[in-house]
């Protein structure tokens, strides 16, 4: 019996053992010394994140339940290592050359950058490694439930839900802590690796300690093993070619495409050199993790009764025979295989899940301004803090829903179908490169709608997501879409089903997309440099081992810039290193300079890869860069033509229009003008006319005589008049004239006005306070008086009152003097009030006033030429007018 | 009695003009300031001839003769305009509208007469 509360004590002291190792990791490597932390020992064993806690206690139990079958999980990870030099070292190639964080960002990439498929394929992995996480979880708590139970506890679901709550906690924790410290941009994580390093000695250990017991220590060794295993139903089962050959393919695929596996293989690689040691080297560790999985699944079968659970005979097999130590030990192991893949796999996840979902949307949230700021840096590790957290989060939810029934290896193969939906993504996209973002999210949205649909609602259980009805007659009753026989294929495995599928459907959208639309330039260049990785660079991504011509990269700058920015900037750069003409030495820091100039034109991303293909001294495909910039600058030209040439037409048009409106409202303006002093001239003229007409005919009376020839005097005297306003009129609006400025008083310019205006019987009444007209002046009082003249005698004609009054006040307003003319008549209707300081405007119903309609007008100009104003003042009673001296 | 003409004019001097030199001629003058009223003081007492101002206050010349052909039973009715703005543009807006004679002013009270008794019995 292991005391369960010794078991939590090891575990803690584990835990705190992998904090130690990879707090002092994270301190080598920052202080530069940790070289050991990076070798192929190392990155073979980090790889070891393949086997989870799934293959740990999983492969036995695979192996009680099938038989052999469970080595398919190992034979397609061993053909793609053993295959290294034409998947992985691309892969690994281009993961350094683009520095590129994720397989999302690797789909992205390739397709231009493309921020959907980063979250399409962001949402896949999420969505595929949920369960597998889930796994883990529950492999952790139903091996402490073991001990637990073994030790007199009786655990149920509560406390196996409790168990799985605080793990998913630790492991948060530990992830957080070690795996956001910092954001490099090569995203290396030395402290993670290191202690993953660790947990896969430990666990191989484990399993082959467990192993080396059981045949030695309960079999009695190698012979009776093998007689064991002769007697089991093991040795009975032979292998169903098709079954095998989609599992070796399902678990070669999802050992590239599996984010966890993208993070160690790719990401964490700093030396191409060590895939060669672990091509070997992890298919000879993945060959030890399973060699004692038989033998374990068959004496496990043969010990314990019927009914257990044979994905525990790991720990149980121990434990039943009193060997408690070796118990811890396995526990240990398994407990390392889930919580190393839970690390990885949430720092990939968070990383897609903060590079292409949260960043994005946060900055496309802020003003541009934040990217110049640190704002940026903390809320990347924030976003990847709360990812890590929401993943596990997840996990942990799946875990509590699917209920932890289900057998382990069926939960890992659900979650490998899904993963390997970006295979034709990926696989097209570095070899192909007629492959499309349309053409990749075609098949990605296809094989994860298949997968979702055949295999994975399906795992919740019938009637959970999916009822039983449409497992069994499709939905609608549409037959061939039923999820585990679609298009009538009934009677397969539902993961070959799937897999089948879904592969088929995947890739066939893949490829019809992508020969139906047309790669984007900078689809074209990333595509280029994915398919022809190789040819274009040295493996190492700096500008200093430059080995460009000067005139390559003026070639290409000038096709991206045009010719005379390009000559510029590179003639600027020769003087500056004291050489005459246009082409100076390939500095650093030049291509750095040139880089930024072009990134202006064509966007950072395509300026980096341009000049990375010329500085890295890429041997052919000066042509192929030459060509897309071509393409690029012959688009952008040709689309700023266009734009130039539209903007230029529409200018045009404007000016065109803005002219003719003005021409147009000036010959309005001139017309009406016209008319209006025609009509002005003439209906005096006709008067005269035609009264010295009568007058000449004779036979009138001399009374008539003497009435008519007032007339014809009293229209002389209007015609004059009315020439004498225009000329002023045209004077002032031209600026002409010269203005009189004297030195004088407001009341004595409006006792002028008064006396020059009021005469005669029935003249209007004038109120007025002499007192507050003691004013000083400084202006032009003959043009004053002449507005002050014009605005009382139009109160003497139009002021309706049987008893007219103007009154004449003088106000301070604004640090200014206002003279308001109020009488007691009518007042002016609104809708006439803005126009009556227009020419020509006088107030149709009072032609008896017999002017013109222009003494607003010119009291309007000289108001302003005098530097005052005059204006309608509304609402007091009759009107009103206030002048505003200067 | 004379024949009846309705003088639709603004101005007081012309209408007073034009009163003298009609009267004297042996028309009964009949005259009207406004242009809004005018149609209905001419439906009201039809007279024989109408002398029409074309800047009138509230409704142009141009209106009046419009609605007035409009009405079938005033599109026979001889109608003489009378234009200070002199522009070629408004005879022919004039006589597309319908009007029978077309002076501008000044005019010559000789123009008037002769093209008043062309009107009315010619």
């Amino acid at each position: 019996m292991v005391s369960f509360n010794l078991l939590i004590a090891v575990s803690l002291a584990y835990v705190a053992f992998l904090f130690i190792i990879a707090f002092v990791a994270e301190r080598q490597a920052e202080r530069g010394k940790g070289k050991w932390l990076r070798s192929s020992v190392v990155y073979t064993l980090s790889l070891s994140i393949y086997c989870t806690a799934w293959t740990f206690y999983g492969a036995v139990g695979y192996a009680a339940r099938s038989g052999l079958e469970f080595i398919t999980i190992y034979l397609g990870p061993t053909i793609v290592m053993i295959g290294w030099w034409w998947v992985l070292r691309k892969l690994v190639r281009i993961g350094r050359s683009q520095r590129i964080t994720s397989i999302a960002d690797l789909i992205s990439s390739r397709f231009g950058k493309s921020t959907e498929l980063g979250v399409i394929v962001t949402l896949i992995a999420v969505v595929a490694a949920t369960p597998y996480i889930a796994l883990q979880l529950q492999s952790v708590t139903l091996s402490t439930a073991v001990f637990a139970n073994s030790s007199g506890q009786n655990w149920g679901a509560p406390e196996l839900a409790s168990a799985a709550f605080w793990v998913a906690v630790g492991l948060t924790l530990f992830t957080v802590i070690f795996g956001t410290r910092n954001l490099d941009a090569n995203e290396r994580h030395n402290g993670i690796v290191m202690a993953i390093a660790v947990e896969a000695v430990v666990k191989l250990f484990a399993l082959v300690a467990v192993g080396v017991f059981v045949v030695w220590g309960v079999a009695g060794g190698i012979g009776p093993t093998l007689d064991l295993i002769d007697a089991s139903k093991i040795a009975e089962w032979s292998p169903p070619g098709g079954r095998w050959f989609g599992l070796i393919f399902l678990s070669g695929a999802a050992f590239l495409c599996l984010p966890r596996m993208f993070q160690v293989l790719v990401v964490e690689n700093d030396d191409e050199s060590r895939l060669s040691t672990a091509s070997w080297a992890f298919p000879l560790y993945l060959m030890v993790m399973s060699l004692f999985v038989v033998p374990i699944a068959v004496v496990g079968l043969d010990l314990l009764p019927d009914g257990s659970n044979p994905d525990l005979f790991v720990l149980t097999v121990p434990l039943a025979e009193g060997r408690s130590g070796l118990a811890i030990l396995s526990f240990l192991g398994g407990f390392s295989s889930a919580t190393s893949m839970v690390i990885v796999a949430t720092i990939a996840l968070s990383t897609m899940v903060s590079n292409h979902i949260v960043v994005p949307i946060w900055l496309s949230s802020r003003a541009g301004g934040a990217m110049m700021s640190g704002d940026v840096r903390y809320a990347v590790l924030t976003a990847r803090r709360l990812s890590i957290g929401g993943v596990l989060l997840l996990g942990y939810i799946y875990y509590r829903l699917s209920g932890g029934g289900e057998a382990l290896a069926a939960i890992g193969l659900i979650s490998f179908t899904g993963v390997v939906q970006i295979l034709p993504s990926m696989i097209g996209g570095l070899y192909w490169r007629g492959a499309t973002r349309w053409g990749a999210a075609a098949g990605l949205i296809t094989g994860f709608a298949i997968w979702a649909w055949t295999l994975f609602l399906p795992s919740f259980g019938a009637d959970e997501v999916i009822p039983q009805i449409v497992l069994d007659q499709g939905p609608f009753g549409w037959a061939w879409l039923r999820p585990q026989a679609l298009f009538g294929f009934a009677g397969l495995d539902p993961v070959i089903h799937a897999v089948l599928w879904s592969m088929l459907l995947n890739s066939a959208a893949f490829v019809i997309g992508s020969v139906l639309t047309f790669p984007l330039p900078l689809e074209r260049l990333q595509g280029a440099q994915f398919v022809d990785v190789f040819e274009h660079s040295t493996g190492t991504r700096s500008w200093t081992h430059g080995g460009a011509e000067a005139e390559d990269l003026l070639v290409m700058a000038q096709r991206i810039l045009g010719s005379t920015e390009a000559q510029d900037i590179f003639q600027r750069e020769a003087g500056r290193q004291g050489k005459e003409g246009y082409l100076p030495d390939v500095t650093p820091q030049f291509v750095e300079d040139l880089e930024r100039e072009l990134a202006g034109s064509v966007g950072a991303a395509t300026a980096h890869a341009m000049v990375g293909q010329l500085v890295q001294g890429a041997s052919v495909s000066v042509e192929d860069l030459i060509a897309v910039a071509d393409e690029t600058a012959q688009i952008m030209e040709y689309s700023a033509r266009l734009e130039a040439k539209s903007a230029e037409q529409e200018r045009t048009a404007r000016q065109l229009q803005e002219a003719n409106e003005k021409l147009t409202a000036l010959s309005i303006q001139k017309d009406a003008f016209l008319g209006q002093i025609s009509h002005e001239l003439r209906t005096p003229m006709t008067s005269i006319r035609s009264f010295s007409d009568i007058l000449r005919e004779g036979g009138a009376t001399e009374e008539m005589q003497a009435r008519h020839a007032g007339i014809i005097h009293d229209e002389a005297v209007r015609l004059t008049r009315l020439l004498d306003d225009l000329l002023d009129l045209n004077v002032l609006e031209n600026g002409q004239g010269t203005l009189s400025r004297q030195e004088g008083h407001l009341r004595d310019v409006i006792d002028r006005a008064i006396a020059a205006s009021v005469v005669g019987e029935g003249a209007i009444k004038i109120q007025r306070k002499r007192t507050e007209e003691a004013i000083s002046l400084d202006t032009d009082l003959d043009r004053l008086t002449q507005v002050f003249i014009n605005l009382i005698a139009n109160a003497q004609k139009y002021c309706t009152a049987a008893d007219p009054v103007l009154r004449i006040v003088v106000r301070k307003a604004g640090g200014r003097i206002a003279v308001d003319f109020i009488d007691n008549g009518d007042g002016i209707a609104k809708e006439h009030q803005e126009m009556i300081f227009e020419k020509f405007s006088r107030l149709s119903d009072h032609r008896k006033a017999g002017g013109a309609g222009l003494g607003l007008a010119i009291c309007r100009e000289i108001m302003i030429r005098l530097g005052g104003s005059i204006s309608y003042l509304p609402g007091q009673g009759g009107a009103a007018f206030r002048v505003i001296l200067p | 009695m004379g024949k009846r003409v309705l003088v639709i004019e603004d101005e007081p001097n012309i209408i007073e003009a034009l009163s003298f030199i009609l009267s004297r001629d042996g028309w009964t003058v009949h005259t009207h300031s406004d242009g809004v009223n005018a149609n209905e003081r001419i439906r009201a007492t039809p007279p024989d001839l109408v002398i029409l101002d074309v800047m009138l206050p509230g409704k142009s010349g141009f209106d009046i003769l419009r609605d007035l052909r409009a009405d079938p039973e005033m599109q026979a009715l001889p109608v003489l305009m009378l234009t200070a703005r002199g522009q070629t543009r408004d005879r022919e807006l004039a006589e597309k509208l319908g009007v029978n004679r077309f002076i501008t002013k000044p005019f010559s009270n000789a123009e008037v007469i002769e093209n008043v008794r062309a009107l009315v019995t010619g």
